[in-house]
């Protein structure tokens, strides 16, 4: 890194504040400006964090410092700014590649969020090494993205996609999943984390399955790496996904890790600037990962934040954070389950803080109103998971979400807002 | 609260409780799909024509109380009436919950229609107050195709 990067990365780390003690959630959300405001007269309670999370004024912070001292292009100009920028770009991936604990920086492909990671995979990789006959393998708890873009690629080949069963629990069936895997499959595409149900995957046993087959793992990670710490090496995936905006960073960016020598072999996904090595009419040839599947100007900006983003959870005790957030999941589950109408759906062993329920005649659009009027931000619909609705027989859930900063008073108003549901459809 | 007892009015509860003409029909001359696939709300208008009057309605579906209560009140207010009137009640039932909040809405000739005037606090959930009826224009201008108000 240059001095002058030097000088820019310090300013960018300035305004972040130590944690030390023991973790202070009522500290941490005066990090987080958009905390502090009232909805409708009443204090915001923000408990749509699966959908996206708030931003805390560190990354605000740096997004501003970016475009006021350092905005230029990267890779290209000989002049100072855009060697400042390139090399806060250059940074971020190294952050996010120590973040995922990552062998090598050229194994981080900066994306536009976890769909355009599955999406880059399915049309390189996928494209390259899935031919008639073959199949792909996902879960039945998949969000639409880690679905659709097989579902394109296995029309395209005349490949088959094969689905993983799971309980009502919302646990996946492990013999189950090795049952499904044979010689034709030539991909394991399965969510770490449901975006619905919550339920934390056996995603190492799964692994461990498809490798002894030889069968390339990509893991959604869009829900995992909000809530606990992620090592892809110890998980020995081959690909993992997730989106800046669900780890407290700027929208529009995301990360897809991938194992090098896969990378390496994989054409490329967009085609333009930046991801070549020499272009001629007669023939192209293309640069080495990551360069490669960066095509166009990056979103710069959300990069550098995203790594924002990553410095300010690496100040924070992460584990501690974690531990509250488990406290905080175990308390709203107490207090949703008294609600007499109404049911948690998603009740697996392994679970993270993302709360889907129904309530007995009160549709989930509905609740999402009501506790609106609350100052409380919920998710309802079917949360781009229809396959799992209708593996619960429901049109859709009402889904809370709570992050670190959420505390035990968040819940308590959650509840008091859907008891008021309760009453308004009495 | 008081914005919410707007919103949900008894007479919507009802109909979202317990909603008219919630049946699937044999031998329609028309029939219709309303979809929001973002929301979720779908359902399906079912028309029986004696001349240019509809003489039955159905529907089934599933969908919020606002949905679900507008589809069922929607059969209620144009069974019986002509091609016509039914067109010019949907227009004026949506010139009513499009209507600017802070401007008197004219719901003359709406009758119990006029309970969904609450929905104009509720910019999000208009669309769920309309699905039915603009089903309902897609059967009565006989076009195959689902509708959405998404």
């Amino acid at each position: 890194m240059s001095p002058s990067a030097h000088a820019l990365a310090e300013r960018l780390s300035c305004p972040l504040v130590e944690h030390a003690g023991p973790f202070d959630p009522y500290r941490i959300r005066r990090d987080f400006p958009v905390l502090s405001q009232s909805i409708r007269g009443k204090p915001l309670v923000y408990l749509d964090n699966a959908a996206t999370t708030q931003k805390p004024r560190h990354v605000l912070d740096v997004l501003e410092v970016f475009y006021e001292a350092a905005n230029a292009n990267v890779h290209r100009g000989v002049h100072h700014l855009s060697q400042v920028a390139t090399d806060s770009y250059e940074g971020a991936r190294g952050k996010v590649r120590q973040f995922l604990n990552a062998a090598h920086d050229r194994e981080i492909v900066f994306t536009a969020g976890t769909t355009d990671s599955i999406n880059l995979v399915a049309q390189t990789f996928g494209r390259t090494h899935v031919d008639s006959g073959d199949e792909i393998l996902v879960s039945a708890m998949e969000h639409h993205s880690n679905i659709v873009p097989w579902q394109m690629l296995c029309e395209e080949k005349g490949a088959t996609l094969r689905v993983i069963p799971m309980n009502d629990r919302g646990e996946l069936l492990i013999e189950e999943c090795e049952r499904r895997m044979n010689e034709r499959t030539k991909l394991v595409a399965v969510v770490h984390v449901s975006n619905v149900l919550g339920t934390r995957n056996p995603v190492s046993a799964i692994v461990e399955l498809a490798r002894k087959r030889g069968i390339p793992v990509l893991l959604d990670g869009a829900q995992a790496v909000p809530h606990f710490k992620v090592d892809v090496q110890a998980l020995g995936c081959d690909f993992y996904a997730f989106s800046g905006h669900k780890l407290y960073g700027p929208t529009g960016i995301g990360v897809l890790y991938g194992r090098s020598e896969l990378l390496d072999s994989m054409p490329p996904y967009r085609g333009g600037g930046g991801m070549i090595r020499e272009v001629a009419f007669e023939n192209t040839t293309y640069a080495d990962p990551p360069a490669r599947f960066e095509a166009g100007t990056p979103h710069i900006a959300g990069c550098i934040g995203l790594g924002a983003a990553i410095d300010y959870l690496n100040r924070i005790d992460l584990e501690a954070a974690a531990a509250y957030e488990n406290d905080l999941f175990a308390y709203a589950t107490d207090a949703l389950s008294e609600i007499s109408d109404l049911r948690i759906v998603g009740t697996a062993e392994e679970k993270v803080s993302v709360i889907s329920f129904v309530m007995d005649g009160v549709h989930p659009h509905d609740v999402g109103t009501i506790v609106d009027q609350q100052g409380v931000a919920v998710r309802a619909g079917h949360h781009c998971a229809q396959p799992v609705m209708r593996h619960f027989n429901v049109p859709a859930t009402t889904r809370a979400a709570t992050a670190f900063y959420n505390t035990r008073e968040d819940v308590d108003t959650l509840v008091r807002a859907l008891h008021t549901a309760s009453e308004v459809f009495l | 609260m008081s914005d919410l007892r707007e919103l949900y009015q008894q007479v919507i509860l009802d109909h979202n409780r317990s909603p008219r003409n919630f049946r699937i029909m044999v031998d329609p001359d028309r029939t219709s799909e309303g979809n929001n696939p973002l929301c979720g709300d779908h359902l399906n208008v079912f028309v029986k024509f004696e001349g240019d009057r509809i003489a039955d309605i159905a529907f089934l579906g599933a969908g919020c109380a606002i949905s679900k209560a507008s589809a069922s009140l929607m059969t209620d207010a144009v069974k019986g009436r002509t091609l016509q009137e039914a067109e010019s009640l949907f227009r004026k039932f949506h010139d009513v919950v499009t209507s600017d909040v802070s401007s008197q809405p004219d719901t003359d000739g709406i009758g119990k229609l006029a309970v969904f005037t609450g929905v104009r606090e509720f910019p999000v959930r208009i669309k769920c107050a309309t699905l039915a009826w603009h089903a309902l224009l897609a059967a009565l201008e006989n076009r195959s195709q689902p509708v959405t108000t998404e």
